[in-house]
């Protein structure tokens, strides 16, 4: 099973990577950009365990290894098998 | 006072560290391996900077699973002295040994140059040969050093008198522009509630002898000698 875990800055902490891909893209004319956020994915391939097991595993390694819980917050959801669809 | 440079994957500072530690100040001083298990008996666990695992994830975040933070925690709990320096204090930080979180520098620059830095509390082990609102000039060398706490946590930590080093002009003021990495309350050293661990972002083993352009960061070293050297026992004549 695949899973995407997506980590990014929780919305009080200033994210300056974000601001100056906020500031590019205005300066580029695309003037209805409100706001960029800019954040880390982790594609993890998990080897015989059910989406229940997943649901477990997934969060507690965000919490431990992927994001830093004082400065980032994550979501994550199952990629469907491989195939181009 | 017998001090341990841990060595990790990616560190750059250890060596000045040991140099600084063992040539200049002329202390008994070691390399600590990360994959060892032993302390092998160090008064003082030195986390050196660098770039341990490349930053890769965060910085300090790989470093923080090496097999020898076990003991450093450990040695942390029973209040052993432990210096993290630069990528040193990223790694406490990472620990949970120390409160808060490090951002990119609010320029988005990899900062390199000397700064001021205003001793705020001369009371610690780490600086008690300092004096309160000394100035000290000492290099910086990082791309992530802008300290992140909730506000009600920074608030607790100047309550404490925990923030140690703060960053100020030559003339000791905290400005805005002094403030070079955008730190929350201009924060470049902190120190446990306990006392016994104090992370820093700027450089003082960069600035342990003349020939380098400043000599303040001994104060750091020399703070810690003292405060391990036991005062000398008072004889009492009859």
């Amino acid at each position: 099973m695949k899973v995407r875990v997506l980590v990014s800055f929780k919305e009080s902490v200033l994210d300056p990577q974000g601001q100056t891909v906020k500031n590019a893209l205005l300066t580029l004319g695309y003037q209805t950009v409100k706001d960029v956020r800019q954040g880390k994915v982790f594609e993890i391939e998990l080897a015989g365990v059910s989406e229940a097991e997943a649901a477990r595993i997934v969060p507690e390694l965000a919490n431990k290894v992927l994001a830093n819980p004082i400065i980032e917050k994550f979501t994550w959801q199952v990629l469907k098998d491989g195939k181009k669809g | 006072m017998k001090f341990g440079v841990v060595v990790f994957p990616g560190s750059n500072c250890d060596h000045d560290a040991y140099y600084a530690l063992k040539h200049v100040l002329r202390q008994p001083t070691i390399f600590l391996w990360h994959k060892d298990h032993d302390l092998r008996g160090v008064d003082c666990v030195v986390l050196p900077g660098g770039f341990s695992y490349g930053d890769y994830l965060r910085a300090g975040a790989i470093a923080k699973f090496s097999p020898l933070m076990r003991e450093v925690r450990e040695f942390a709990a029973g209040g052993g002295l432990i210096l993290g320096i630069c990528n040193g204090f990223q790694v406490l930080l990472e620990l949970g040994l120390l409160p808060g979180a490090m951002l990119r520098n609010k320029n988005l620059k990899f900062l390199c140059e000397n700064v001021h830095l205003r001793v705020e509390n001369a009371g610690t082990r780490f600086s008690n040969r300092a004096r309160r609102g000394q100035v000290l000039r000492i290099p910086i060398a990082h791309f992530d050093g802008n300290y992140f706490a909730p506000p009600n946590e920074v608030r607790e930590l100047e309550k404490n008198g925990q923030v140690v080093f703060r960053y100020v002009d030559a003339g000791g003021r905290a400005t805005a522009a002094a403030n070079v990495n955008g730190s929350a309350a201009g924060i470049a050293g902190i120190i446990n509630r306990e006392g016994n661990v104090l992370g820093m972002m700027p450089h003082p083993e960069r600035a342990s002898e003349a020939l380098l352009g400043s000599e303040d960061g001994r104060i750091v070293f020399e703070s810690l000698i003292r405060s391990g050297t036991p005062l000398p026992r008072r004889r009492r004549t009859p």
